[in-house]
Formats: structure tokens, C-alpha cells, sequence
């Protein structure tokens, strides 16, 4: 496994296409420089993992294969053991006609035809980076260019399918705000993604470090990226030559841990344990409507028709999906503050993870299912850009906390609410989650309390300098964090029967997602004071934000070494520290 | 009647008066030295403070105040807007009544009751149109845009100039006719749907540049 660093190992790399020279051969911020110019790649486009048609029509050929092999079978066993009885089968058939010469050619054909496709639509997508933007341009007859600008960045996404990790491959999704807004360059190698994420998010995030500590930030992403640390015997930089170091890779990568342990301080990582997770899938809402369907069924079929029992396989193979495809969500999920913004990572065989830079979270809801109560387990979810835009149908993550405890509810806010105004958030939302009062909440007046006569001392809201809180429910329990530099905008409605009470209603506007932020039943003039106070502080906290902004920038690009700013404009040209600095922070869309 | 004017007793003059004035948050943070790490100035640590003070209000007084309102000097759509808004009214009551005297053709005996029910209605609706009308306000404030409409629902947005994502116009033959048009505001959240109809044509380009503008010097952003 472990092969001699020496100019004859370097033999067979000569034969390998440019492509396939790692770029992250060298630990360290030497990283960041690009792989040298190649002869396929010009003014700095590149092309993908030679894999990525096959990974992206993967799933379609396996299938194809297995139907081949499944009507070969038949006839295999038909030749070898001659039972004599194999009609109806096309591959019989042409074996008796005498034309599998045709069959043969037509076939040989549509390889051939398939193969130059492959090979076409690889030489055809190619991606680029610069300092401002994200470049993808594919396509064999119809062509498409598309262009992200880093400044608009919303999330970088890491997804690796199981057929790509076996491939040691996987995509990078740069993600705007949009209607299916997303610039995908699928498939790359583990060690480009690495190197690709970490570059495009410094430039894009509101890294909270200097130059130098980013740089050198990103040379250690670079280093352990197949999941082997520097150190460890697997990790040598021309390792992928060899086939044992190649297979010893992709176990360790497999087995490796999901998040890079060098990535993130381990003080801010929480993880869950896939027990709790089994439980908690185990006790949820979900479960609890199963049974009552289930038993529905059970009592139909007794006193019924028995037919009723056929209803029940479809639902259950739902339920079945549902549970699988929540579990694969959740198994190995672990959320992280690295420099460049919060990461989320989760999947059992296919890993995915989700690279959120700061601001870029428009609301927080803590949640807690009637039956997580005695264990104390709550959820954690957001609404961010691109819920409901993607053209596949396929949902960015949200949940940042699948199950946890009040104190790991409290460290995942901690990294996903803003420096400053967030420990204050923080520590307000822990006392709404564990007290019925709580100073500075303002509840239901005890006049309305006709209009949620359950829950009104629990609903109402409390406002800090960064953010305003919503609580409602007693047994289903939800506290909703609306920062005021994200709210788009406020409304506060009032119908007859509120007005009988002299109570209005609120509710905060922002980017489409899972929460929807409403309050009900605020005293009508504490409404009108935090209509006007709430509508002030969203503009303040944008423009601090914006503010902060600059000056980091102006900061980071004062702060910048020579040395740094060389390394930093590996990707670009020269005078890209400065571009990079003046884009950071700014979450526009 | 402006709330921020309101005497508040709790709250004491160190509490931060709303941050009415741009960059109002900003002025607390001590002044930094540029070699400074942007970690260290950026975070400072904040107080666990919470602003209760200020809407700990007194509930008699409270009580006796039943229509939500917001002071300000608010602004009317024109008054030709209404005969747009009568013209609609009486469409849509003229298709009603339509439909509703379709169970008399069959000779049913509700037949004279729901078109009874139709007209009372139409003619309710037709009725309450001027208030109706004078109900959709607009302010526009420094920082941002607010919206009211509705007389037994009443419904009040604050939408910041900055989120504004687009502004467009629209003109339907009505509106041609009469000389007026809707200015439709669009954020990056679906659900905000502020649209101020009835503004007279000769306005509507105007409002809609200096809309666009603040919303490009006060902040284009999510």
C-alpha cells in the first residue's frame, strides 16, 4: 500500500491524463494554485471527474445492465443445460432467426454511439472560476453557459451519491437565490471539492479571519481531504497511482469520519448518535399517525371486510420510505462553525454536506413533537434561500438539529445566529423553551385569553437588539427566531373578533421556507409600538450588518500580507485579495 | 400619532432610543484599531438584555383602545380609483346575480332566496366601495414603504426600501381610461404582496424612480 516516494513511482502518472495529477498532491497553501495548466484547459477552464456522464446517468445505465443480465440469464442456463423450452425471449429469438450477427452490430453500435456521447459531454462541460464568479459551460448540441457571482453566494453544497463515492467523486453545488438558481459542477474528484469549496467560500463568506488565518485555513482543508490525516501511513502525495493505495483510499474515505475533525473546532460540533436518532424517527408525529391508521385498518377488517387489510401494504411501504429516506438524512448528521460559515453534514451512503455562510439564515424554529417532551428532545430548523425553486424537486437541508437536548439546542443557535447580537438570542430562547414566564416576554393578554384559551400564557413574543421571538403551544411547543437584518417585511392584521379583544395579530415575512413567523393576539397598542419599533430595527440591523461588512473588508484587505494575496490569487488574476475582501459578508441576492 | 413619542417610564435613557437614524446600533461599539483582528471587534460582547421595559404598557388604557392603528401622516389613493373599484364591484355583482338566478330557471323554491341573498350583497359591497377605497393608504417614511388597507380586516405592512426587489407598474383599461395605476412591490418574500392601486399616472413614474432609488442607496439585499 504504502509506495516508495521516488522518480520510478512517478512512471505511470506520465500516461494518466493531466486531469488526473491530484491537485491537492501537496499539503500546505501551495493548495491553491491551480493544477498547472493543461493542454484541455484554456484561461483557466477545467473539466470534471472523467466518471461524471456515467455517475450522472448512473443509476439509468445499472438499471439497463441488470435488465441485459436478467434476460441473459435465462437463456445462459438455456444454453449450458439445453432444457429446450425457452420461447418468447427476444434474445432466443434472434439466436433462432439466424441475425445475431444484427443483433450483435446494432448493439456494438449503440456502445460505440453511447461511448463518443460520454466521452463528448465530458470534453463539452467544463467549469471555471475567477474572483467574481462561478463558470459552467456544458452541453454537446445544445450549449449552455452558466454564471454564478460569488458575492451572491447562499450556500455551497458538497453531495456524493454512493455510486460517486465509490468513484471517489462527488458535486459541488453553488447556490444563489433564484428560481432554480444553482450552478452544479458534478462530478469532481474528493480532493478538487475540497480545495474548490474552501476557495469559492472564502471568497463568498463572511470569514470573521484575516488573510492569513484564512489561507492557511484553507491549506488544511486541502491536506487531509480523502479523510486521511497528514500523518497517517494511507497519506502520501502520489498514493493514488498504485491500485492497493487506490482501494485503501476509498475505504478509509468510506469509513472516515463525515465532518473533517480538522475542519472545525470540536468545541463547536454537534453530533447525534444513531440510537437517539432511531428513537426519535421511532416516537415521532409520523409513528403516532401510523398506529392510529394501522389499528383504523385492524378494526375495519374485523368488523368489515377483510379487504381492508390490502389497503395497509401501501402504507406501509410509505411509511417504510419515509422512515429510510429520514434516517439516511439523519444518520452521521453533524453540524460545525468552521471560518467560512455553519456546515451541516449528514448520509449514510450518500454523504452530503452544506456549507452555510453567515447571514445567510432567515428564520429559526425550535420545535418539540408531543413525545419528545419526557426525553426533552427538540428540532431546529431554517428557512434559507432556494426552498421551493429547484427544478428537481430536491429540497436544500434545513434541518440544522434533527434531535437533540436543550444544551445542543443551545450550541447549534450559537453557531447559526450572527456574532454579537446571537449569545443574547441564545439565551432568551433557552428560557422560552424551558420557563412558561420569562422576563421580557410578552404574552396574550389575560382579556383575550377566549382566543387560545389553552396556550395564552405560552404565545406571545419577545424582541432582543438582533432579533424578535415568537412562541405558541403548549403541546406542541415552538419558539421562532426571526433576525431583523433578514425579515423582509412586517404585518400586523386585525379582524372583528380581535378587535372585540383589542388584540392584533403578527406576522413576519421572509424568504419562502418550512416557517412562517405569526404571532396572535398581541395587546393592540404593545403592537403598534413594536410594529414601529420592529420596522425600525430592520433597517438598523441591515445596515450595521452592511456596515460590518465594510469594515471587515477594509480590515481583511489592510491586513493582507504579500505572501497571502500571492496565494490568494492562485484562481485569479492579480488585484483579486481586494476584490475578495470587498465581496465578503454581504449576504445579497 | 407617532408610538415612538410615547412616554415609556421604564425605560431608562440608557436604553438606545429606536434606531430611527441609520447606523444607530453601531454607535455603542468601541472605536478599533485596524490591526485588530476583525473577531475581536466585531463580537462585542453584549449584555443579556431584554427590551421588556418597553412594551410593559398600562392595561386599563390598553383596553380601551380597540382599532389597531399606526400614526403618520397617511397618504389616499386617488378618487377616481373608485370607479374602478365600482365598476369591478358591479362586474363581479352582475356575474353573481347571473349565477344566482339560475335556480329559478328550474323553478327550485330557493331560487328567490339566494338571488335575494346576491343582490343584498352586491349591493353591500357597492355600498361600502368609497369606504373601502379610502381604507388603502400609503406612507412613505425614510427607511420604508407602509401599506394599509382593509376596513373589518384591517391589514398594515412595513416593507424597508432596501428589501425591495422590483417595482412594477400596471394599468389596466380602467386604469387607462381614468389616467391611474398600480404599483406593485415585490421583495424576496412571496407572501409581502404590497400593491398600491389608484396612484394618478403623472405620479406613478415618479413615486416608482424614487422608490427605485432608495431602494438602491439604502440597501439592495436580502
Amino acid at each position: 500500500m504504502s509506495i516508495p516516494d521516488q522518480p520510478g513511482a512517478d512512471q505511470p502518472m506520465a500516461e494518466q491524463p493531466p486531469l488526473q495529477q491530484p491537485a491537492a498532491a501537496q499539503p500546505g497553501a501551495a493548495g491553491l494554485t491551480p493544477a498547472p495548466v493543461s493542454a484541455d484547459s484554456d484561461d483557466g477552464w477545467k473539466r470534471l471527474h472523467p466518471a461524471s456522464p456515467l455517475l450522472k446517468g448512473g443509476i439509468a445505465f445499472l438499471a439497463i445492465i441488470g435488465i441485459l443480465i436478467a434476460n441473459m440469464r435465462d437463456m445462459l442456463i438455456e444454453l449450458v443445460f439445453d432444457t429446450g423450452d425457452g420461447d418468447g425471449d427476444f434474445i432466443t429469438f434472434l439466436l433462432e432467426s439466424e441475425m445475431l450477427g444484427w443483433g450483435l452490430a446494432i448493439l456494438a453500435a449503440l456502445l460505440m454511439v453511447g461511448i463518443l456521447g460520454f466521452y463528448l459531454s465530458w470534453r463539452m462541460h467544463r467549469y471555471r472560476i475567477t474572483d467574481e464568479s462561478v463558470e459552467v459551460r456544458s452541453g454537446i448540441i445544445f450549449r449552455t453557459h452558466r454564471q454564478a457571482r460569488l458575492d451572491r453566494i447562499q450556500a455551497v453544497a458538497v453531495t456524493r451519491p454512493f455510486l460517486a463515492r465509490i468513484f471517489g467523486a462527488g458535486k459541488l453545488e453553488v447556490a444563489v437565490a433564484g428560481q432554480d438558481a444553482k450552478v452544479a459542477l458534478s462530478y469532481l474528484r474528493v480532493a478538487e471539492l475540497d480545495t474548490l469549496r474552501a476557495h469559492i467560500l472564502r471568497l463568498a463568506s463572511a470569514s470573521r479571519h484575516g488573510g492569513r488565518d484564512a489561507v492557511a485555513g484553507i491549506g488544511q482543508q486541502v491536506a487531509p481531504a480523502n479523510g486521511i490525516a497528514p500523518g497517517a501511513p494511507g497519506f502520501l502525495p502520489h498514493a493514488e497511482n498504485a491500485p492497493s493505495a487506490i482501494v485503501q483510499q476509498r475505504v478509509n474515505d468510506f469509513f472516515g469520519p463525515e465532518l473533517d475533525p480538522d475542519l472545525a473546532p470540536p468545541e463547536s460540533v454537534v453530533k447525534i448518535s444513531p440510537l437517539r436518532i432511531i428513537l426519535s424517527l421511532l416516537i415521532s408525529n409520523t409513528t403516532i399517525l401510523f398506529f392510529l391508521a394501522a389499528i383504523a385498518m385492524i378494526l375495519l377488517a374485523i368488523f368489515g371486510e377483510p379487504q381492508w387489510l390490502f389497503g395497509a401494504i401501501p402504507m406501509v411501504i410509505g411509511v417504510i420510505g419515509f422512515f429510510w429516506s429520514k434516517l439516511q438524512k439523519s444518520l452521521r448528521f453533524s453540524i460545525a462553525g468552521t471560518p467560512d460559515g455553519v456546515r451541516i453534514g449528514f448520509g449514510l451512503l450518500s454523504t452530503e454536506n452544506d456549507t452555510l455562510p453567515a447571514g445567510r439564515i432567515h428564520a429559526i424554529e425550535v420545535h418539540q413533537p408531543l413525545l419528545w417532551r419526557p426525553l426533552g428532545w427538540w428540532t431546529v430548523r431554517i428557512n434559507r434561500a432556494g426552498y421551493g425553486t429547484s427544478a428537481d424537486g430536491k429540497q436544500p437541508a434545513t434541518t440544522m438539529l434533527p434531535v437533540g437536548t436543550i444544551d445542543e439546542v443551545e450550541k447549534v443557535l450559537e453557531l447559526l445566529l450572527p456574532e454579537g447580537t446571537g449569545s443574547e438570542v441564545n439565551a432568551l430562547t433557552t428560557q422560552l423553551l424551558t420557563k412558561r414566564d420569562v422576563p421580557g416576554f410578552v404574552a396574550t393578554p389575560k382579556r383575550a385569553w377566549f382566543l387560545h384559551p389553552f396556550t395564552w400564557r405560552r404565545h406571545g413574543f419577545a424582541e432582543t437588539n438582533g432579533a424578535v421571538l415568537f412562541r405558541a403551544g403548549v403541546v406542541w411547543r415552538r419558539v421562532q427566531i426571526i433576525p431583523f437584518a433578514r425579515l423582509q417585511s412586517i404585518r400586523v392584521t386585525q379582524g372583528p373578533l380581535a378587535r372585540a379583544f383589542s388584540v392584533s395579530n403578527f406576522s413576519i415575512q421572509t424568504i419562502l421556507g418550512l416557517i412562517t413567523p405569526t404571532v396572535e393576539a398581541v395587546d393592540t397598542a404593545t403592537a403598534e409600538r413594536a410594529f414601529d419599533r420592529w420596522s425600525a430595527k430592520a433597517i438598523a440591523a441591515a445596515d450595521d450588518e452592511d456596515a460590518r461588512a465594510a469594515e471587515s473588508a477594509r480590515s481583511q484587505s489592510a491586513g493582507m500580507g504579500r505572501a497571502d494575496a500571492v496565494a490568494a490569487v492562485g484562481y485569479g488574476s492579480a488585484g483579486s485579495a481586494e476584490a475578495a475582501a470587498a465581496m465578503l459578508s454581504r449576504p445579497m441576492i | 400619532m407617532s408610538l415612538d413619542q410615547q412616554p415609556t417610564p421604564a425605560s431608562s435613557p440608557a436604553e438606545p432610543a429606536v434606531p430611527r437614524a441609520r447606523h444607530a446600533v453601531n454607535a455603542p461599539q468601541p472605536p478599533h484599531a485596524p490591526q485588530l483582528a476583525p473577531s475581536e471587534h466585531l463580537a462585542p460582547p453584549v449584555p443579556y438584555e431584554v427590551e421588556s421595559a418597553v412594551f410593559i404598557a398600562d392595561p386599563a388604557a390598553d383596553a380601551e383602545k380597540r382599532r389597531l392603528d399606526i400614526g403618520g401622516e397617511w397618504k389616499g389613493v386617488s378618487k377616481k380609483y373608485l370607479a374602478v373599484e365600482m365598476v369591478g364591484t358591479g362586474i363581479m355583482a352582475v356575474i353573481l346575480i347571473a349565477a344566482a338566478s339560475v335556480p329559478l330557471f328550474f323553478g327550485l323554491w330557493f331560487g328567490w332566496l339566494t338571488l335575494a341573498a346576491v343582490v343584498i350583497l352586491s349591493a353591500i359591497l357597492l355600498i361600502i366601495a368609497p369606504r373601502r377605497v379610502r381604507s388603502i393608504r400609503y406612507q412613505l417614511r425614510d427607511d420604508d414603504l407602509l401599506f394599509r388597507k382593509g376596513i373589518m380586516f384591517t391589514r398594515i405592512v412595513a416593507v424597508p426600501y432596501g428589501r425591495m426587489q422590483l417595482i412594477d407598474t400596471k394599468r389596466g383599461p380602467l386604469d387607462r381610461a381614468l389616467g391611474l395605476a398600480q404599483l406593485n412591490f415585490v421583495t424576496a418574500a412571496a407572501a409581502t404582496g404590497v400593491s398600491i392601486p389608484g396612484i394618478p399616472e403623472k405620479d406613478v413614474e415618479e413615486l416608482r424612480d424614487v422608490l427605485v432609488s432608495l431602494a438602491e442607496t439604502r440597501r439592495a439585499g436580502l
